[in-house]
């Protein structure tokens, strides 16, 4: 169990995390959801007794961050968000290299890599600084496994992967939640929210909400419409300059609209669309996703 | 939409026995949002350094701007822009110098720089920045600023590689909108996302898959194609895992 009491670090005048507090038990897939400079990778740092909280206290299966660091240090597995791993050792070497640091051996824990690291095994040979984007990333998390650790902490590992690397990513992420592992990852990507158990949305150092995804997107209390018509760019324009518009943003293939208060209908939007000679205009009630009520928190 | 601003026939890349870029063909029209997209090791990397004029293919015929890729690599550069997420503007000079800096790279006279920095600042509504070090601005404003910067030379192309990642989402949306303005003048954007919602705002897209376009077309005909609700769903359809 993870858990974080009034946590802030400032680094000089930029204040990274403030006052955070939340608790992730144990076996939970927890996600930290949120742009650069939300205070994401400042916070698993502290976790990871890499960095010293200014205020607040943090413990890791009943470890104190500051005290316990050498503890904890055994019981966590970290994949920092940038590429950490020995450049000019082979696959295997570094494998072995952090099988040994934690003083254990590849073969006494391979159960618990053997489905990602079947996938990099054909190159095992292969220096680590010669692996493409998704290999690595495979790679990075076997090291970050092999001491078979309690706690795991990825920090950002899907940003700048593709949808199908990003997808495969997440399917070993539930698999080593079943095996018992508690995990504590960040995205940038709202979509991957729906794949965690709870969730934290953080913006700008603070906790915006934290909830399961499904309550989150229950509690979004705003009349939301999807409107799409043939030209999308002056529908954007056209929304925008009408006085009962509140928000109007690009979604996928529609725009997601909201009125200035919840009374303003559909065929209010219709109508003054079609003054504005849209054509093929399709207008309707929609149901909002993660990023809808990300997009809500960060106006208020 | 009928001036074609890229034309690429049979486009071949090879890297020794490696095949990056495996007869590639395809038009991009003036001021159209032309979406590239593809898994990580796809090509799509391979093709837009040869689109830009900075590597040569192994063979096959490249016009970009009307220019051809082969013979005429250093008017094609004057004639496009470029910005990605890795590399976009200096971030040990102020806002005012790397302006000054790109204008005398595409030979943009003092005083018409002057004038288009004016409206550049205001239009994003930066003017009390000028003088600030783009390293300490937010990421979003750098977006925005690397952006402005890439067709301050009035390119006939910009090349987008990856341009919103890390952004929050309101950010990333007016980033968008930067987009669309640049296609409302007449600008052709060539650009790569991992957002699959960001391709659905393109006119056009392509899917590459092992160094070959496997699909290009509009995205409701994509989603129409691959039976699919999104293009989420069409991208996973095509984009097997080259690994």
């Amino acid at each position: 169990m993870i858990s974080i009491q009034h946590i802030s670090k400032s680094y000089k005048d930029v204040q990274a995390v403030r006052d955070i507090s939340f608790e992730v038990q144990k076996g939970e897939l927890f996600g930290l959801i949120g742009p650069d400079g939300a205070g994401k990778t400042t916070l698993m740092r502290i976790l990871m007794t890499l960095l010293i909280q200014d205020e607040g206290k943090a413990t890791m299966n009943g470890f104190d961050v500051i005290k316990d660091y050498k503890k904890i240090r055994n019981i966590v597995g970290y994949m920092p968000g940038r590429f950490s791993l020995y450049q000019d050792l082979t696959v295997e070497e570094n494998l072995n290299f952090f099988a040994t640091v934690f003083k254990t051996t590849v073969s006494e824990n391979y159960d618990l890599i053997r489905d990602i690291y079947i996938q990099i095994e054909p190159f095992k040979n292969r220096l680590a600084g010669k692996l493409s984007g998704g290999m690595k990333q495979k790679l990075a998390l076997s090291c970050a496994l092999i001491h078979k650790p309690e706690i795991l902490v990825l920090d950002e590992p899907t940003t700048g992967v593709d949808a199908v690397s990003r997808k495969e990513f997440w399917e070993m992420l539930k698999k080593l939640q079943e095996k018992g592992i508690t995990i504590l990852v960040s995205t940038p990507y709202m979509d991957e929210a729906t794949l965690c158990n709870r969730v934290a949305l953080m913006q700008k150092g603070k906790v915006l909400n934290i909830d399961t995804p499904r309550k989150l997107v229950e509690n979004y209390s705003r009349k939301l419409y999807a409107i799409k018509s043939k030209e999308m760019h002056r529908l954007i324009l056209d929304l925008r300059s009408y006085d009962k518009t509140d928000t109007a943003y690009a979604f996928g293939e529609y725009l997601h609209v909201t009125g200035k208060n919840d009374e303003v209908e559909a065929s209010e939007f219709e109508n003054f669309l079609l003054k504005k000679n849209h054509t093929k205009l399709q207008v309707f009630d929609n149901e909002p996703g993660i990023e809808d009520v990300f997009m809500d928190l960060m106006q208020e | 939409m009928n001036e074609k601003v890229i034309e690429v026939h049979n486009l071949v890349k090879k890297f020794g026995s490696f095949v990056a870029n495996d007869h590639l063909n395809f038009d991009v029209y003036k001021g159209e949002i032309f979406g590239f997209l593809g898994a990580n090791g796809a090509g799509k990397t391979t093709a837009m350094k040869i689109l830009c004029g900075l590597s040569a293919p192994t063979s096959g015929d490249v016009k970009v701007a009307g220019f051809d890729i082969y013979k005429e690599t250093e008017k094609v550069k004057r004639n496009i822009g470029y910005m990605s997420q890795k590399f976009s503007l200096y971030e040990d000079l102020t806002i005012a110098e790397n302006i000054r800096f790109f204008s005398g790279i595409y030979g943009i006279s003092p005083k018409d720089r002057k004038a288009k920095q004016e409206i550049l600042l205001k239009n994003l509504d930066i003017e009390s920045a000028k003088d600030s070090l783009v390293g300490s601005l937010p990421l979003g404003w750098k977006q925005k600023l690397a952006f402005s910067v890439a067709i301050f030379h009035d390119p006939k192309i910009v090349f987008l590689d990856e341009p919103t990642g890390g952004v929050d989402p309101i950010t990333r949306r007016k980033f968008w909108d930067l987009i669309y303005e640049a296609s409302d003048r007449g600008i052709t954007v060539f650009v790569t996302t991992h957002y699959m919602d960001e391709a659905e705002y393109c006119n056009r897209v392509s899917i590459m898959s092992e160094g070959r376009i496997e699909a290009l077309d509009t995205t409701e005909n994509l989603k129409k194609q691959y039976a699919a609700k999104n293009m989420d769903e069409v991208f996973l359809k095509i984009a097997r895992n080259t690994e």
